[in-house]
């Protein structure tokens, strides 16, 4: 939230860098100070996992890059000497492996956050779409770092994504091979490609830092939206963001460190697949190519559509729909706790990607198909027609009065809001 | 550190390990087994019970140098185990052959090595820096002595097959005549574990095919139980100083929680019948 600055430097020093360049005032301002809504919960906390993942991902990637060699020949075979030689290889190589796990993790749990309490509605809509950038950047990143080990699946997964482009074929005959041809470097995927792959894995996370730091500003203007959705309307509806939300958002941080860990320590492969410990074979289909878990609903997604091309343009479109969703919603309330209507949509709307998830799993044939396109339909029909229409014919429930109301109950709040409780007790009956 | 001591914290970070994650049960089951839900039509592998399973497990010295054995005598003919090395033997949380036991090994076989200040290459017996000889020079020298079949190589192999060391010790017991109607084509092995039920492999294992010095009984069940155990070793050598690394992790990161939580909790208290705060 914009508000007037409250930092007073105190000493000759701060005064000077004060007068030059104002860190010291910003991090004040913005970090420490900062008037944060009383009442987030802990799904309020994802933010700050995320900021811990994007340098824990560079942190371990920036060494492990020391060791990688990026050639058809030598990538397999460093990755396991990074396991074997590497002083701290094994653990340096499956931090960053289970670590791009945790942070699709934290980035879904984050979405749908901001999707549920409608963080994206005004004047929040900036801010979610850099958010949507963010995610987007993030599934680039992810697919090409996975490419990297250069077993199996990460090839065939890399052919299967990159072959996606030539659907261009059928709207410009010519122009998806030779698109292809480009981003292969070759008449295959091989060395040129899994280096511009690595080249792009280490520039990407640079990206989405700073995307990170927009999307941080982003969220600074307006301030944090809050479980109510309704705005902040005095001092007593906040609190410093440090000490309330640095020791709540450092708590939820260890707890989600501690599953990150036992993940790391006990079951490193739990979530990969065994395919990528063969080394990548050209002339060798595996059986059945999977991407990582966190792409299945995209993939069964893209398997659902009969035409390749608007398969593509389905996979694409999943992400793309996001960027419209604060103007696809047309509710007059953010929070989806005052919405009894659009409550099970959203819900069946969850479940609907954790399904899409389990069918992206499976070979697209029988009632797996059948399913895959039931709930590819849904996922399309949430935005496109659940999100515009229930909006217009629901009428939410009441909200409290303010947000402190919401936290002390209308009793002990102070009289400025006890009317609007009244107001409330008043509408009731209607509803 | 004394053995009870490591025990005890080994024990209290397994707790907190089930009692931090959910899905603790899941992961005691094996972290090895990293079979994805995702295969389908494949013959059900029974999950064996072995010393390096759960959050605790470390591998039993004894039978890695009884599977390396069963390795050398019978898998090394036709597998190669390129990714390893023969000082790789004696380090700790692996077999723990003694130096001298790796230097041996590592004299058996003949390495090309060169070019020396004549410029011609030459023959020398191995060395423990040198890695695993392979069976054949290359691919295709693999595949025409195999009638075609290419043997993998094994040096991560309890990795790279969906139920991992069980999965091997499934296969290598798996060998059966082929049921009556069963198409098995030329030079074909019926095996219940093998995806498919071909293998080309020919059961490579007999009862008493390799000498056990340490009273362990000479059985294709404790040839196939150890070589697998020795293949999980060399695919992930480093899964004790993970367990036990993990396991301090874990007691760092449960009391922090606990702090962090109690921290929490008494700085949120001073709001508590505070309408206002002191910003």
């Amino acid at each position: 939230m914009t508000h007037t600055s409250s930092y007073e430097p105190s000493t000759g020093i701060e005064k000077w860098i004060d007068q030059r360049l104002p860190v010291p005032r910003l991090i004040y301002d913005q970090f420490l100070a900062f008037p944060t809504p009383r009442n987030l919960n802990y799904w309020w906390t994802f933010g700050g996992i995320l900021t811990f993942m994007l340098v824990s991902q560079i942190a371990t990637g920036v060494v492990l890059a020391m060791h990688y060699v990026p050639t058809a020949e030598g990538a397999f075979d460093s990755v396991e000497h990074i396991m074997r030689d590497v002083n701290w290889g094994w653990l340096l190589r499956y931090t960053h492996e289970v670590g791009a796990s945790m942070f699709f993790l934290a980035a879904y749990i984050h979405t749908f956050r901001g999707l549920y309490y409608g963080s994206y509605k005004a004047p929040r809509e900036v801010l979610w779409i850099l958010g949507v950038l963010i995610l987007l950047l993030m599934i680039a990143t992810a697919f090409m770092g996975y490419s990297l080990v250069w077993g199996q699946m990460s090839f065939w997964a890399v052919t299967v994504i990159t072959n996606i482009f030539s659907s261009l074929d059928a709207v410009i005959p010519g122009l998806g091979t030779r698109l292809v041809q480009w981003i292969w470097g070759g008449f295959a995927v091989g060395s040129p490609t899994l280096t511009r792959l690595y080249s792009l894995h280490y520039l990407f996370p640079f990206v989405i830092a700073g995307v990170v730091v927009l999307h941080i500003w982003a969220l600074h203007i307006p301030g944090n939206n809050n479980p109510t959705g309704i705005d902040v309307k005095s001092t007593r509806d906040t609190v410093p963001f440090h000490p309330y939300y640095t020791i709540k958002d450092g708590f939820a941080l260890v707890l989600f460190a501690t599953l990150f860990a036992g993940l790391v320590f006990y079951a490193p492969n739990l979530l990969g697949h065994p395919d990528n410990y063969i080394p990548a074979n050209p002339l060798q289909t595996p059986q059945h190519i999977v991407p990582e878990w966190y792409f299945l609903p995209f993939y069964a997604i893209l398997r659902a559509i009969p035409s390749k091309l608007f398969g593509v343009v389905a996979l694409i479109g999943a992400i793309v729909v996001l960027f419209f969703v604060p103007w696809l919603d047309t509710s007059r309330v953010r929070s989806t706790s005052y919405r009894p209507i659009y409550k099970w949509f959203f819900w069946a709307f969850v479940v609907t990607c954790v399904v899409l998830g389990y069918l992206g799993s499976q070979l697209p044939e029988g009632v797996y198909l059948v399913l895959g396109r039931v709930f590819t339909a849904y996922y399309f029909l949430f935005f496109l027609l659940v999100m515009p229409l229930v909006g217009w014919i629901e009428k939410p429930e009441a909200l409290p009065g303010s947000i402190i109301e919401s936290v002390l109950g209308p009793e002990e709040a102070p009289q400025a809001t006890k009317r609007s409780a009244l107001r409330r007790r008043a509408q009731e009956p209607a509803l | 550190m004394t053995k009870p001591l490591l025990h005890g914290l080994a024990y209290a970070a397994g707790l907190a390990v089930a009692l931090a994650l959910p899905f603790g049960p899941a992961l005691a089951a094996d972290d090895a087994a990293s079979a994805t839900a995702a295969v389908n039509h494949e013959p059900s592998i029974e999950s064996q019970s072995w010393s390096f399973n759960g959050p605790f497990g470390v591998y039993d010295n004894a039978q890695l140098q009884r599977g390396f054995l069963v390795y050398k005598t019978i898998c090394a003919n036709c597998h190669s185990m390129r990714l390893l090395s023969y000082r790789n033997l004696s380090e700790s949380g692996g077999p723990e052959f003694s130096p001298d036991e790796v230097k041996d090994i590592a004299a058996q076989v003949q390495v090309t090595d060169g070019p020396n200040d004549k410029g011609e290459m030459f023959q020398r017996p191995g060395r423990p820096s040198d890695r695993f000889h392979s069976p054949f020079a290359n691919e295709a020298a693999a595949r025409v002595a195999n009638s075609g079949a290419l043997p993998p190589d094994l040096s991560v192999m309890a990795k790279a097959r969906p139920g991992g060391p069980d999965y091997i010790y499934a296969l290598l017991t798996g060998y059966r005549p082929a049921s009556a109607g069963f198409q098995l084509a030329p030079g074909m092995q019926y095996n219940l574990a093998f995806p498919g039920h071909q293998v080309a492999m020919p059961p490579p294992l007999f009862d008493g095919a390799v000498k056990y010095t340490d009273g362990t009984k000479p059985t294709i069940d404790n040839y196939a139980r150890d070589v697998a155990a020795y293949l999980m070793w060399a695919a992930e050598p480093k899964l004790e100083e993970r367990h036990k690394f993990g396991a301090l992790v874990m007691i760092y990161l449960i009391a922090f929680a606990v702090i962090m939580f109690l921290t929490k909790r008494s700085v949120w208290a001073r709001l508590h019948g505070k309408v206002t705060h002191a910003a």
